[in-house]
């Protein structure tokens, strides 16, 4: 039930609050729309509750050959020799393949919009060529007749190693004398090449005045180190890849992804082939959450189809999805902030250190445009440092880099509340970036909405709740926490065709990975005057698509949507010229109004001018394409309450709400589960997953079972409240929703632990362990 | 149950009934369930998320049981009734789990949505009017790293108020 609540509002007169599932959901809705803004179900519903839906890992072939892929038992080792030859004589072996098959890489930069990076380290992260640099590294991959005979068959095969010390964490990496994951790298620090040779291989720095001066303004000053550990995207379906390799040299790739064109283009760059003689089709995806990015089997699988001359399926187990993708830095960060009595912060210094994991490229780039940007401050200074470890190279993970640094920062902030007196949401709106704030890189903020965020978050009814009365042996507290993600635009394209009964079908390049063919559809239907289910939307190949980025940085219902608007303006824009000539009129004497054709007394509705469409001239296809520049950044909160046990030191979630700028939200029942499932990925980051590193450099908790992701029993109900404050950059205001949610969830939860037990969590996770561990009991 | 050699690649016959259908089909001793229905049977409605009875994507149901298909063995199926996703709808229409994780926006890449709707209609059949605690409990073994289960857990509780008012 959807019930509109009358909201006094001065800003905007189309502003209005609208509260579904019993007030638990809240909408703090802005402009009116016929489609955009209702709850359709989504146009690939049907087949994926009744398992009809197609992932990757359902590819099914004739002649389909399984893989498997051997990997590094070792964190850092130099390969000496590999031996195929008993495998290769294996019965029900096809094909076994090491670097050797790869093209040898060029030691170059190459750009793939997203995700590109150094040509040879991602070749050696395929297959590693003269050395391994983390456990799961992979070294050689076979073909057979069943998953079963290819592992029998990895096993014969022979690795000679010398095994090297790992280097397991940030620490470690960074101390004088540290073993060099690669010898050859020089630093790069402030855009120069230093020539020192270092596991840091990257050093960057924003500044705003002079902090280190204004820190003498200040009243209060609190100084704080955090560490987060290394964390999974934790994507239910497994990595996978199919491809064959014909006779022709064409190459066709079946796999889950984010973006198959840079599924495409990857592979075509490691393997050194054109992208024509590749076609990427995206199956259904399993999650994501920026780990489905990067290739790590697309191009093994094709030279396993190579050697073979049959199709090859590779997936991997959870074992490898763990060791062997790229998960989320692991980070060191130091934060100094210093505000004045009457609450005014006048001075911000931050080191933040994030693993990049085996090969250099981290997300401090990310971390550093976020980190201040909540704040106005004259004064500040960001330094981030990537730094090299024996482990998986990183890769992104839901607003890559911020949500480590806002655990550090936004602790400090509520430190500095606390010393001051002040209540958290308060001094965070007195100090509050706005439109106009200039952002420590330089740029001034867009049209943003974060004092909007912050205002719902203090007037929402849970802020002032009572926390009720715990067990005998547990705490109760309270957090507030709050973060931004600045979203992303570029390249999309869709196309629509208009079908002769006034449906449409609507094409797209961006990979559905939480109902984005809705969120698409839905915003060419509110231009088209027609329904949501009246468009057919379909995710297809890189054949039959214009180019198309990746389904990340929060940019698809935004810059996809763009698309879908340009190319559904298009069709109006046909239609009219079509309904001109049935009516002898000029095309320009044609308007569209909700949904009809009109000129003088004319009147023609969408449908019935659609079955006009073959007398007047033949199809009507409109296209899309953008590469937009008017993205949004949407500012996040949370409010949380925990109990915590303090004989135990388990903490538990009671009640959670998360807050949140959308811009428009076009299907509010998918804006709120993306701002639900983050808040959970966000209470297991804080509370129980972490990559468990023994001292040689091995994840001791490869499973799901001792890698603990929340399960429903862990968390409650998530209330959310969406915040509309459209995007300039936008017809309907979109923003972008995935990742701003995921930022400030692990602080907020420390400062709800300090408000119960008194005690400041400066790591994660903040596990039973951690938390007896602060109390002092062990 | 077939004696056999856990070892042997030498295929077993395997006799069950899945989704109320006689099934025959070979089975090599070391083959899950899951591998078979998936790649014996090629019924791909059965997802596999990791393989070693954590995540609860490849659930199925096996005389009166709900089990991860995935600790199962094929050969153990021998003499089974199962009960698979593919078997929850009725013809023509779905079932009201379905209709209640479509309307409720209950999933959003959906590879864990058929293990739950298995072990959502398992829970109703056992506990017709389960609380959200109940309804929690009984999905912990179902992992959703998309929805923070929110919608998940309502559109259970709908879907049993709905079947409620159907009876």
């Amino acid at each position: 039930m959807t019930t509109t609540i009358d909201r006094p509002t001065s800003e905007n007169a189309a502003t209005r609050v609208i509260s579904a599932n019993g007030g638990a959901n809240i909408i703090i809705s802005h402009g009116d729309y016929n489609v955009v803004g209702t709850r359709p179900v989504r146009h690939d519903g049907v087949d994926k509750v009744t398992g009809r839906a197609t992932y990757g890992g359902d590819t099914r072939l004739n002649g389909l050959l399984f893989g498997k892929v051997l990997r590094s038992p070792h964190a850092h080792a130099r390969i000496v020799s590999i031996d195929t030859t008993k495998a290769r004589a294996l019965d029900g072996v096809h094909a076994v393949v090491t670097a050797a098959d790869l093209p040898a890489a060029e030691d170059r930069e190459v750009d793939l919009g997203e995700g590109g990076g150094n040509l040879k380290h991602m070749s050696d992260n395929i297959l590693a060529s003269d050395k391994v640099l983390y456990k799961g590294h992979a070294i050689a991959a076979v073909a057979a007749v069943n998953v079963h005979v290819a592992e029998a068959a990895c096993k014969l095969i022979e690795v000679v190693y010398e095994v090297l010390p790992a280097v397991v964490g940030i620490k470690d990496a960074i101390a004088p004398g540290a073993t060099l994951l690669h010898p050859e790298i020089t630093q790069k620090s402030l855009g120069n090449d230093t020539g020192i040779h270092s596991n840091i291989t990257k050093h960057a720095r924003h500044q705003l005045g002079d902090p280190d001066a204004a820190f003498a303004k200040a009243d209060v000053i609190v100084e704080r180190e955090f560490t987060t550990s290394m964390v999974h995207q934790g994507y239910i379906e497994p990595t996978n890849a199919t491809a064959m390799w014909n006779q022709d040299g064409k190459i066709t790739i079946w796999s889950s992804t984010q973006g198959a064109f840079a599924v495409r283009d990857s592979t075509a760059e490691i393997l050194r082939v054109p992208v024509s003689r590749i076609k990427a089709i995206p199956q259904e995806i399993g999650g994501g959450f920026g780990g489905k990015i990067n290739v790590y089997l697309e191009p093994v699988a094709a030279l396993l189809s190579r050697e073979s001359g049959r199709p090859v399926k590779l997936i991997m187990s959870r074992a490898e999805v763990f060791q062997a993708t790229g998960p989320a830095p692991g980070s060191w960060s130091k934060i100094k902030f210093g505000a004045t009595k009457d609450g005014r912060l006048v001075a911000m210094t931050a080191d933040l250190y994030m693993e990049s994991g085996a090969y250099p490229g981290s997300d401090t780039g990310a971390a550093m445009l976020c980190i201040y940007a909540p704040y106005k401050c004259d004064d500040m200074r960001v330094d981030g440092y990537d730094v090299l470890t024996n482990r998986p190279k990183t890769a992104a993970y839901r607003a890559p880099g911020a949500p480590q640094a806002a655990f550090a920062s936004e602790q400090v902030i509520d430190e500095l509340a606390e010393k001051l007196g002040m209540d958290p949401i308060e001094f965070r709106l007195r100090n509050a970036a706005h439109e106009g704030t200039r952002q420590v890189h330089g740029p001034l903020h867009k049209k943003v909405g974060g004092i909007e965020v912050l205002n719902a978050t203090k007037e929402h009814a849970h802020y002032r709740a009572p926390l009720g009365t715990p067990s005998p042996s547990a705490r109760r507290g309270r957090g507030v926490a709050y973060g931004y993600w600045f979203n992303i635009g570029l390249a999309s394209s869709v196309s629509i065709s208009v079908n002769g009964d006034g449906s449409v079908t609507l094409i797209e390049g961006s990979t559905d990975i939480g109902g984005s063919r809705a969120s698409i559809a839905m915003q060419a239907a509110e231009i088209l005057g027609i329904s949501a289910e009246d468009v057919r939307p379909s995710v297809v190949d890189t054949d039959s698509v214009g180019y198309t980025g990746v389904t990340g940085g929060s940019r698809t219902t935004y810059a996809t949507g763009l698309a879908a608007i340009e190319a559904a303006r298009s069709v109006v824009a046909q239609m009219k010229a079509r309904v001109a000539k049935v009516w002898s009129v000029a095309p320009d004497d044609v308007s569209y109004e909700h949904g009809s054709f009109h000129a003088g007394t004319h009147s023609m509705s969408f449908k019935e001018a659609a079955h006009h469409i073959e007398d007047t001239g033949g199809p009507i296809t409109g296209t899309g394409n953008v590469d937009p520049q008017g993205h949004g950044g949407a500012f996040a909160s949370i409010i949380v309450d925990v109990e915590v046990d303090i004989e135990t030191g388990k903490t538990q979630i009671l009640e959670w709400t998360i807050v949140q700028d959308a811009g428009k939200a076009i299907h509010p029942s998918y804006v709120e589960g993306q701002l639900q499932g983050a808040s959970a990925q966000g209470i297991g980051w804080a509370l129980s997953e972490e990559y468990f590193m023994n001292s040689k450099g091995e994840m001791a908790n490869t499973s799901l079972l001792d890698y603990r992701l929340p399960t429903a029993f862990d968390v409650p109900m998530i209330n959310t409240v969406i915040v509309e404050v459209p995007n300039p950059g936008h017809p309907f205001g979109v923003r972008g929703v995935g990742e701003a949610s995921i930022v400030p969830p692990m602080a907020a939860v420390a400062n709800a632990i300090h408000n119960a037990i008194g005690v400041r969590m400066h790591a994660l996770p903040m596990n039973p362990g951690a938390v007896l561990h602060g109390l002092g009991v062990i | 149950m077939v004696a056999v050699d856990a070892h042997s690649t030498t295929k077993v016959v395997v006799v069950a009934t899945i989704n109320g259908e006689p099934v025959q089909f070979l089975a090599e001793p070391r083959q899950t369930l899951l591998e078979c229905l998936r790649d014996v049977l090629s019924m791909t409605g059965t997802k596999e998320g990791c393989s070693d009875g954590n995540c609860g994507a490849c659930n199925v149901v096996m005389d009166g049981r709900l089990v991860n298909s995935c600790l199962v063995l094929g050969v153990e199926a021998n003499g089974q009734s199962i009960t698979t996703i593919e078997g929850i709808a009725p013809v023509g229409g779905l079932h009201p789990l379905q209709t209640a994780f479509l309307e409720q926006a209950a999933l959003q890449c959906g590879i864990c949505t058929p293990g739950f709707i298995v072990s959502a209609s398992e829970l109703l059949k056992h506990n017709p009017h389960p609380s959200e605690d109940e309804v929690r409990f009984w999905l912990s073994g179902n992992l959703c790293r998309c929805t923070g289960y929110d919608k998940i857990v309502r559109a259970v509780m709908h879907a049993s108020d709905i079947m409620r008012v159907g009876h």
